[in-house]
């Protein structure tokens, strides 16, 4: 007994949904279209002042920059650790898959209370890490994105076999370094890039850590704007609003068949 | 077999970079605030921190505010997600609402604090259009009526903007574990939409909403910037108080902090011992 029909209830959840999610952007928008003198439609002024401002540049290259860091040095540590965990070490998953956890009870207000302490009070580290984004923030931002890279790299080693693919591998005589570059990484490639944008989308908005350690990136950018201009206000919103989708619609693309939510549950930590 | 346990000793070789990276970034950062909530302002170990937390009304306020507004908003979050999965996933319903349903749960869901907050500047500040069309069109002046974006309420409906997709991704794949064939079967014998609902939909749904409702719980009790963001510092919550300590123009014994954060550890741990073993239970149904 097929209904094709869409049930009332369902068109009307759907409808609260939609505009529970859409309201918001769209006042964003005609805040953002507003003209600064007369305070009416439609003038692109707002984005005009963000483009022209350098601090804007300043900052997000700058966030770019500590995401495209943060990336490498996930990928760099994490692929070659859960590549030999499958491998060699199968006992040792479900460790790691606790310390996956451990960000969902230390957030990032707790993170970045600790790591001033630790490094600062207690280790006194030097200034050229404490006061570096490109050290302090990435080290940071690696364990913010550690849980949502491992559970995409791990589902993605899941769907592999990555012993007989080693196997294979190294009895045609490949090195440890051909095997993990050309076997193992193009296999995992889609749950690598889905960890890559996914922690993309984490560093260009996070912004506790970065203002509590005194660090101007972009999200901070934003809320000095906020608290200054409100037109601009709302057109640098919407282009950090604009990151965050290209991040996830580049996640979808590339890994349409798999699983969405697998990634996102873990705790958020841009909010 | 000294090959074999040179081997073994090669093998852990390998895991040695993530746990020298991950106990000197995250393991020990986290034992320094747990033993710094535990020290002496002049040093030596003292439950004095925690008894200062418990003791002083504005702290006390904080704590009960942040529980308030995390429970609030993973309960309402997790209806109203829960009633929009329903809608999108059961049967009549177009493929392609879904995958859009799902597509913008995952925008929402990592779209947060100081753009959100401007966001719901924008919508329900002051002048904001919605506070705007409401004045205009109905003459309803909710401002006079005592809403204000700058408060709790305020704050609950900004954090809903990201509850309510990720109650959707998480539990999207629940929902969907409801098979069809219970709902035919459970009719064939007469049963009623409400029986179907409190006999079997619910109770295999139950592990699932739990578990996201608490997940639902820590994401908002962990957020700052969002807060941040709508109130500045003007609202009282545990993370704002963190903050402001941190920025050192609040708090003059340095172990405060440490001991706030810690009580919003504790917090979250008591969260994640529920969550586990219902996540256990709950991937059972899922699809």
């Amino acid at each position: 007994m097929r209904r094709p029909r869409i049930s009332l209830s369902a068109v009307v959840w759907l409808l609260v949904g939609a505009a529970y999610f859409m309201i918001p952007l769209l006042a964003t928008f005609l805040f953002s279209v507003r003209d600064a003198q007369t305070g009416k439609c439609c003038s692109l002024g707002a984005y005009g002042v963000i483009l022209h401002d350098p601090e804007f540049w300043t900052t997000i290259r700058l966030s770019f920059r500590l995401a495209l860091e943060t990336i490498v040095i996930s990928l760099l540590l994490f692929v070659p650790t859960i590549y030999w965990v499958h491998l060699r070490l199968p006992r040792l998953r479900p460790v790691i898959g606790f310390m996956a956890l451990i960000p969902f009870v230390v957030p990032p207000i707790i993170l970045v209370v600790g790591l001033l302490g630790f490094f600062k009070d207690t280790l006194h580290a030097p200034f050229w890490y404490l006061g570096n984004p490109n050290y302090f923030l990435v080290t940071a931002y690696v364990i913010l994105a550690f849980p949502y890279v491992f559970f995409s790299l791990d589902a993605g080693f899941r769907a592999i076999d990555v012993h007989t693919l080693t196997e294979a591998s190294q009895s045609l005589g490949a090195s440890w370094r051909t095997t993990l570059l050309r076997v193992i990484l193009p296999n995992i490639k889609v749950a690598a890039l889905s960890g890559a944008f996914l922690t993309l989308a984490i560093v260009m908005g996070e912004f506790t850590i970065a203002t509590l350690s005194a660090f101007h990136t972009f999200p901070t950018y934003i809320q000095y704007i906020n608290e200054t201009q409100a037109y601009p206000a709302a057109a640098v919103s919407l282009m950090s609003f604009g990151i965050t989708w290209a991040a996830m619609l580049s996640l979808l693309l590339i890994g349409r068949r798999r699983r969405v939510g697998a990634a996102v549950t873990i705790a958020e930590v841009g909010h | 077999m000294p090959g074999r346990r040179r081997r073994r000793s090669l093998a852990w070789l390998g895991v040695l970079p993530f746990f020298a990276y991950t106990t000197l970034f995250l393991i020990l950062p986290s034992a320094q605030v747990m033993i710094g909530a535990f020290k002496g302002e002049a040093g030596g170990y003292t439950f004095g921190n925690i008894v200062d937390i418990v003791q002083t009304p504005n702290i006390r306020h904080a704590y009960r505010q942040s529980i308030e507004i995390s429970l609030v908003t993973a309960l309402a979050g997790g209806l109203l997600g829960l009633l929009i999965a329903y809608a999108a996933i059961r049967e009549g319903t177009p493929r392609w609402i879904r995958s859009a349903f799902t597509t913008f749960s995952g925008v929402a869901a990592n779209f947060g604090g100081i753009p959100l907050a401007f966001a719901f500047i924008a919508t329900l500040g002051t002048v904001g259009i919605v506070t705007q069309f409401l004045t205009n069109v109905f003459g309803i002046d909710i401002y006079a009526n005592g809403f204000s974006l700058f408060t709790k309420t305020g704050v609950e409906l900004a954090y809903l903007y990201f509850q309510i997709p990720l109650m959707f991704l998480v539990i999207a794949p629940a929902v969907d574990g409801l098979r069809t064939e219970w709902r035919e079967a459970s009719a064939n014998l007469g049963s009623s939409s409400f029986q179907y609902w409190w006999h079997i939909g619910l109770p295999v749904l139950f592990p699932s909403l739990l578990g996201a409702v608490i997940l639902l719980f820590g994401n908002a009790f962990a957020a700052y910037a969002t807060a941040y963001g709508l109130t500045a510092s003007g609202l009282n919550l545990v993370p704002i108080l963190i903050g402001a300590d941190l920025r050192g123009n609040v708090y003059a014994n340095p172990h405060e902090g440490q001991a706030l954060a810690f009580g919003m550890f504790a917090v979250l741990a008591g969260m994640m011992l529920l969550y586990v073993p219902l996540q256990r239970r709950a991937s059972r149904w899922a699809r």
